[in-house]
Order: C-alpha cells, then structure tokens, then sequence
C-alpha cells in the first residue's frame, strides 16, 4: 500500500448557497490510477474542482504531499506540479493546436523550446496533435478535442494527472486508443486521478478505486475488490462492472 | 505541406472597401474622395489606437472602463504642455526637429496616461471585479472625476494644440490634397496594429491574452497568474488611450476638458461593430467608423452622429455579437 | 388605507416613515414654509427629480437594465412642451399636444429601444444607449429652427400658472397668491400621483416578474415568462415617466434648453441620487432627489466659501471651487458605490429588521 500523494480530509464545498461536498475523505496513492466512480450529481467534478482551487473548500483539508492546497490559488495549485483536464476540455479554440500545447509547456518561450522526445511521445500516442498542429483547435472533432486535453495535460512532466471523464462522448475505437494512453502514463511512474463512468476504463486501468455518493466518499478500496464484489457495485452504482 | 486551406472569415473585412465605394458616387468628384478617404482612414487609425486597449481590457478582463476617455484627454492635455515647452522645436520649419518635439510629447503622453492607468485599475476597477452594474457606475464616476482633475490642472476652458510647423499642410496628389498629418496618422496606427498583431501573435504574452480572453479559469489552471497579465493588459490599454489622445488633440488642433466623455461613445461603437475582445474588430470598426463619419460630414453634416450608430445598428443586425465575436466558453 | 394608497410597499422602517412624513409634509407646504423664490424653485427642482429619478429606479432597480437614455425622453417631455408652447402659444390646449406628441415620440423610441435590446448583451445594450442619447444632444443642438439650438426655448404657459396671475390682492400668511403658486402645486400633485402609479406598477404582479428577470432571466424564461415583452414595456413605462418628468420641467420654467434637460451632467445626478437614495425601492427616489437638490444648490455656496477661505494656496481654491462642484460629486458617487451599495433606503430598512 503505497502512501499517498494526495489527501482529502472532511472536505466540505458550497457553491453559493448549496451545499455539494458534506465531508470527503479521499486518499490517492501515489504512482497509481486511482478511479472515482459515482453516478450524475455526485459531487465528482467539484471534488476536483475543490482540488485545483476552482472552488475554495468551506472545511475541511486538501494536502499534495507537504503542500495545504485548501486556501491556495489554482494557478499555485498548477505550479506544484498538478495537471487538471476539465470536463469541458478547457481547449482554447481560437489557438492552433500546437498554441495550445505550448501554453500547457510553462517553461518553454516559444515552440521550439518544448521537449522534442516528449513531443514524439505524445504523437505516437495521439497522432491527430501532430496532423492538426497548425490548426485551429475548434476544428477538431470531440474526439480529437479530448486527446489534445490530455496531451497538454503531458506535455511536461506532472506529478499529479486530475483527468474529468475523459472518455465522454467518444467512439469506442478511440475509447481504447486514450485507455492505452493512460495505461503508458500509469506505467511511467505518474499519479493519476480519473474521474469516469465507463466501465472499461475502471475496470482496465483502476489500482484503487472511491465511489462518490451524495457529495460524500462512501467506499474506498482496491481496484481488483470492487471488481469481484457485484452486489456492492449494484448497490452504489446501480449497475455491474 | 498540406494543401488545407485555412478558412478565414473575410466577410468583415470586406466591408472597408465597400463603405468607400459606395461614398464614391456619392462625393462628387475622384479628388474630394480620396481626400475624405484618406482623412476617414487616419481617423479610423487613431480611433483604433485608442480603442484596441479597451476591447482587449474588455475581452480579458471581462472589465467594462466607461471611463477610458478619460486617458485620452490626460494624453492630450500632457501633450499639449509638452510641446508648450518645445515650442522653438514645433516652430521650426524643419521635419526632423518637428518630429523630435512631437515623439516625446507622445511618449510622455503614454507614461502619465499608463500610470494613471494602473492607478485606476487599482482603486477604482479591482474592487468591483465581476460586477458588471457597479463597474458601469464606478468608472463613470472615475471618468468624471478626471475630467473635473484635468479642469483644475489646465482650466475649465480649450486649450489651443497646433500643430507643428512642418506637419501643417497638404500633399497634392493630382487634384487631391492630403493632409501630411493624416498621413502621419494612418503610419503611426498601422506601426501601433503591427506592434499589438506582433504581440499578440507571436509572444507567449500574447498567446497568454488569447487564451485568457477565452478562458480565464483554464489559462489559471495551467499554471499562469492571470492577475499580473490583467493589470499589464489595463495600464497598455490606457497608454494606447493616451497616444490616441494626443493624435486626436493634434487632429482637432483644439482641446477641451470634455474631450474624453466625446471621444467615448465613438470608441464604444467602435468596440461594440468589432466584437469585444476582438483587436480585428476593433481596425474595422474603427476604420468603418471613420470612414463613415468623413464621408457623412461631407454629404450630410448633421447626420454625422447618427451615421455612425445606424452603422451600428446595421452591423449588429447582421451580427449581434460583433463582426468577429471571440468565442468564448 | 394607506398602505391601500402605497401598493402595500411601506416604509418598513420607522426612521424612514418618518423621513418621508416630514419630505412630503416639506415639500407639501414649502412655498409657506420657505419663503422666497429661490426655494420654491428648488422645490419645484426636487419634485420633477423625484419623478426623473423614479422613473430611472424602475428601470435599474427593478428590471436591472442600465440605460443612459433617460435623459433623453426627459429632453423629449420638455422639448415637446417647449415647441409646443413657442409655436402654439400659450394655452392648455397646446400644453396637452405638446405633451401628447412627446409621450407618442418616446413611446415609439423606447420600444424600439426596448425590442433591439434583447438582441445584444445588457453591456452592448449601455454603450448603445450613451451612444443615442448624446446624438440626440448634438441634434436638439443642431436643429437650432426647431429647437431653439443651443439658446433654446423661452415661452409662456398658460395665464392659471404664470407668474402674472394673482387670484387674491393679500398674500396669504406671506406668501403671494399667485400662478406660480398654482403651478408649483399642480407639480406637486402630479408628482405624487406620478409616484404612487409607480409604487403600483413595481408592487404588482408585473413588478414582480421584473424583478425575478432582473434577478435569473434564463430561469424567469423557462417558468414561462416571456423576457421580451417585459422588458421592453419596463423600458415604454420608464421612458414615459421621464418625458412626464421633462414636462414638469418646461412647465416650470418656461424655458428649455439642450442643458437643461440633456445634458450628460443630469444622467450623472440620476444616477448619483438612485444609488444614494437605494436601487430598486421608489422611495429611494424621493429621499435621494431631496438630499441631492437641497446639496446642489446650497453646497455650492459652501464650496464658494471655502475656496475664498483658501485662496492663499491657488491649487487647493481650484479644487475646491464652485466651478468643481461635480469633481466632489463624482467622489461622492464612487464611495457610494463601493460603501453604501443600497443606498440610504435600503440601510434604514436594514437597521430596522434587525
């Protein structure tokens, strides 16, 4: 059981006048995939939210190692070394592709800077970033919109990936080709936070797994536990893996 | 190299040349046209000049300065006492030595105007972030307070900015006589729109607007403290104002306290044909607009006003959010 | 009965019951209680801003919509009594088709206005309005033939209210008998009766759904409610308030010029008496245009005073010259802004609950 990189204690959120967090509890170990599951309405896209410092937790702690991100700014939150990848995307579509990329690559001035191995990396895993490069990104399909997410959430080495359902509203072929990414990035020693309801995806790259029910972390556990207990996975997900 | 053709929107873009055709016929003669051509054109440059800092301050910012005349008539007012003190330089038939009066002024113009400029998004624009009615009514207020300031300083009534000596004057190009100021003024804008394009296209700085203008929160989440770029992004924009202004004043050859409050509703429709946030837009509002008003106050001077909100009117009909919106998530 | 007569909008405050009681009671007998002409005519000043400004707080307090265009239709009201009155002569009859062409111009105008604003965002829709009301400006000013230019108007209104017409020989515990008199209380009158209809108006269910739109259009939308409609006959109503206001105006001073009644410095006081007075609450209108007017003329004075106290330091008598009465103003609206965001009406109501 390896320590956690991140930990979230009795975090509760309020947006306005609601109340959407009543005390989460999360742990995610480092250098594993860890998958938070639940249905619509959770509290799982303002759990990340509260992470990245989007949203401020009323109570409550968010630590990432030796770093209190409960009260700090995003853009600090950023620079410690966490990736977030929105719901929406968050692509800049009037910026090319390779526009895009570039900004995610703080330390580099201009294009040229970036990390060229890594660059070849992420196209041998992404091909549609290299064949767009110089394109806008609104041009692309949904598809192609959510692998460049991800790609700039790579472009430089992070310690921690918060990824928010990465695979909605994707053809299955190119479900597999970003489930082969994660699984290269899991391997390559990074820690990841995945937000995510098909079940391929928590079933194939999960080591540990957090359902989120009603703004609270009702179950916590190993990957490979969840997957052999049916009836709790009815019971909090209404449906099997 | 792929073959792709980038589709660009030129629809816009159009419409320039269009404006000036359709005022052809409608001149009298080819030399009355081209001399309130080239006369629109530089007032659409200097319009521009001035209301590039406030789509962008907009666009980024989601920050609505009712109150950025405010930096023109402080531009021109510095200006005027400036070349006040040079005036054996402005006197002097020689280009050179007119130049070398008339780019300090300009340069001292944007200084005072940027430091005023950071001084206002301090105490009057930052506490009102994200409030749209407050910000309407504080920068009102802000505007009237320095046009009451700029009264105090050099009182209540016009003050005289000539130009100088070798600027004065005409070129003849046939039978048409352009203005060698103007001139100046179409060089000094298209420096000024090459400059802001080079920015904004090429630097990481620039990229940074870009996409801030987009997505504020997104850009935060990479890792980049938006609020520095904000701050940066206002007191350009005021300084641009400044230089604006003092092209305007040397325009008028006349200052006047209310200057700022005048010059406003012009930017405003400006911004508003061109889309805020977009720098574009912006050159073509403001070119159109210039344009619009030269002609207009030849063939029709009362209407000059209200050619150019029926301009917008017509503009916003085509377009409700401007001719190039920036697309925002 | 008399929350019959306020729409059910009370004070909700004793303080500012009691405020109201004594204003209107002021203004009720101010030509007895402040002799003289120069209070009557502040007087009469304070009840037509009332009106302005009232008209202004159904349009931004209530429905939330900034508009700089006020003062346009409050030009349009004095204007159209003012040609009315210069090409008609001075009767009742010209009177009401001075009044009557003014609310048909206004009414046209702020529908058109209204129906293009929900084409574009409440931002657009600001500048859009300063964009018209000062063409407007340059117009009345250049349509000199018309609109007596910049000089403006001078004309006579009818012999009841004019300054000439005494119907007693005695004055009356000091006061003179006159037409003036008459016509200071004719404005006293509609002023109410123009006030009390706006209570109405916010008070009803109309009123209401305004709110609710100023409050989440996209939710006020999809219960139902078409915005569209709401908004532009807010606008109409506003509009038609305000040419009202301009009316009392040329009525009362029997001129009217592009200053008078278009000027930019005017949108300025409107805008400074609604947040001081309070946004959204009518009574707000009443305590702030009161405060305002009693401040303007009277200040300035002041100001007169102590710039000649000071005049050994020339920069410091600049500031504080009488000339630069609007620098302080301006400062008076920013700190309103930023401290007192409800308004005098909205923290006597504060105090009050708790």
């Amino acid at each position: 059981m390896s320590d956690a990189l991140l930990s979230l204690e009795g975090v509760h959120t309020h947006i306005g006048a609601y109340h959407i967090l009543h005390g989460v509890d999360l742990a995610v170990p480092r250098g594993q995939l860890t998958m938070l599951l639940g249905r619509n309405g959770a509290g799982k896209t303002t759990t990340l939210r509260t992470i990245m410092g989007l949203w401020h937790a009323s109570k409550g702690s968010v630590r990432f190692g030796a770093h209190d991100l409960t009260a700090m700014h995003t853009p600090r939150i950023a620079e410690l070394g966490i990736a977030y990848v929105p719901e929406n995307m968050g692509i800049f579509s009037d910026l090319t592709v390779k526009e895009n990329m570039l900004l995610a690559a703080r330390a580099a001035k201009s294009a040229e800077a970036m990390d060229e191995a890594r660059l070849e990396w992420i196209f041998r895993l992404f091909p549609a970033v290299q064949k767009f490069w110089n394109h806008p990104a609104g041009k692309l399909s949904g598809g192609q919109k959510q692998m460049l997410a991800v790609s700039r959430a790579i472009v430089e080495p992070r310690e921690l990936l918060i990824v928010d359902e990465p695979s909605k509203g994707l053809a299955p072929a190119i479900i597999n080709n970003m489930i082969e990414a994660f699984g290269e990035l899991k391997r390559s020693g990074v820690t990841i936070l995945l937000v995510e309801q098909n079940i391929f995806f928590a079933q194939r790259l999960g080591d540990s797994v957090a359902v989120m029910d009603n703004g609270r972390v009702v179950h916590s556990g190993s990957m490979a536990d969840f997957s052999a207990d049916e009836a709790l996975q009815q019971s909090l997900l209404g449906l099997a893996l | 190299m792929n073959g792709k053709k980038l589709d660009f929107d030129w629809k816009p873009i159009a419409l320039v040349p269009l404006l000036a055709l359709v005022a052809l016929p409608l001149s009298g003669s080819f030399s009355t046209w081209l001399t309130l051509t080239v006369a629109g054109l530089a007032m659409g440059m200097i319009i521009f000049i001035i209301a590039s800092g406030l789509t962008l301050i907009f666009g980024l910012m989601d920050v609505l300065n009712f109150g950025h005349g405010v930096f023109i008539a402080l531009g021109a007012f510095v200006a005027s006492s400036v070349l006040g003190l040079m005036s054996d330089w402005t006197g002097s038939q020689e280009l050179w030595r007119n130049l070398l009066a008339v780019f300090p002024a300009m340069l001292v113009a944007m200084l005072v105007a940027g430091a005023v400029g950071l001084a206002f998004e301090r105490f009057i624009v930052r506490p009102v972030y994200g409030q749209h009615l407050k910000q309407i009514l504080i920068t009102m207020g802000g505007m009237i307070i320095g046009e009451e300031l700029i009264k105090v300083i050099w009182g209540p009534g016009q003050v005289p900015l000539p130009l100088p000596e070798a600027l004065r004057g005409s070129l003849l190009l046939g039978d048409a006589a352009i203005s060698k100021y103007r001139i100046l003024a179409v060089v000094v804008g298209v420096v000024v729109f090459g400059l802001l394009a080079w920015t904004l296209g090429r630097t990481k700085i620039g990229l940074l607007i870009r996409a801030g203008v987009q997505d504020r929160e997104m850009v935060e989440s990479l890792g980049y403290r938006i609020g520095r770029l904000f701050v940066g992004v206002f007191v350009v924009g005021s300084a641009l104002a400044g230089l604006g202004g003092v092209m305007w004043g040397l325009f008028q050859q006349n200052l006047v306290p209310q200057m700022g409050a005048q010059v406003n509703v012009l930017i405003f429709i400006v911004i508003i044909i061109g889309g805020l946030g977009s720098t574009a837009g912006a050159l073509i509002g403001a070119l159109l607009v210039g344009l619009m008003t030269n002609y207009t106050g030849f063939i029709l001077p009362t209407a000059t006003q209200f050619a150019s909100i029926a301009l917008m009117v017509a503009v916003l009909l085509w377009r409700p959010q401007g001719v190039y919106p920036v697309a925002r998530r | 009965m008399l929350s019959r007569l306020l729409s059910n909008d009370l004070p909700r405050s004793r303080l500012l019951a009691l405020l109201l009681a004594v204003l209107v009671l002021g203004l009720a007998f101010a030509p007895f209680i402040f002799p003289g002409v120069k209070a009557l005519s502040v007087a009469a000043k304070i009840l037509v801003f009332i009106v302005l400004v009232a008209s202004f707080d159904l349009l931004l307090g209530y429905t939330g919509i900034v508009s700089f265009a006020q003062t346009m239709f409050f030009g349009i009201g004095a204007y159209g009594v003012a040609i009315a009155a210069t090409r008609l002569g001075a009767g009742w009859g010209a009177l009401a088709i001075g009044l009557g062409a003014a609310l048909a111009l206004s009414l046209v105008l702020s529908f058109a206005i209204g129906l293009f604003s929900l084409r574009v965002r409440a931002i657009f829709f600001a500048m859009i309005t300063l964009a018209v009301a000062s063409a407007f400006l340059t117009l009345a000013s250049q349509l000199s033939d018309f609109t007596g230019g910049e000089d403006g108007l001078t004309f006579k209104m009818p012999a009841l209210i004019s300054p000439s017409f005494e119907f007693a020989d005695e004055p009356f515990l000091g006061v003179s008998l006159d037409g003036r008199l008459l016509c200071y209380y004719l404005l006293f009158v509609v002023a109410v009766g123009l006030v009390l209809a706006l209570l109405r108006i916010v008070n009803s269910p109309f009123g209401r759904v305004l709110q609710a739109i100023r409050e989440n259009e996209f939710r006020a939308e999809a219960i139902g409610y078409r915005v569209v409609v709401y908004r532009t006959t807010a606008s109409v109503l506003s509009a038609l308030f305000a040419t009202l206001a301009g009316a009392m105006l040329a009525v009362w001073l029997r001129y009217n010029g592009p200053d008078t009644s278009l000027s930019f410095e005017i949108m300025v006081d409107v805008l400074l008496i609604v947040v001081i007075g309070g946004m959204g609450t009518i009574y707000g209108a009443v305590v702030g245009a009161v405060l305002f007017v009693i401040a303007q003329s009277y200040l300035q004075d002041l100001l007169r005073i102590a710039s000649e106290a000071v005049s050994g330091l020339p920069w410091l008598a600049a500031l504080l010259s009488p000339d630069r009465w609007l620098l302080w103003l301006g400062l008076l609206f920013v700190l309103s802004v930023y401290y007192f965001p409800t308004g005098i009406v909205g923290r006597l109501r504060a105090r009050a609950s708790r």
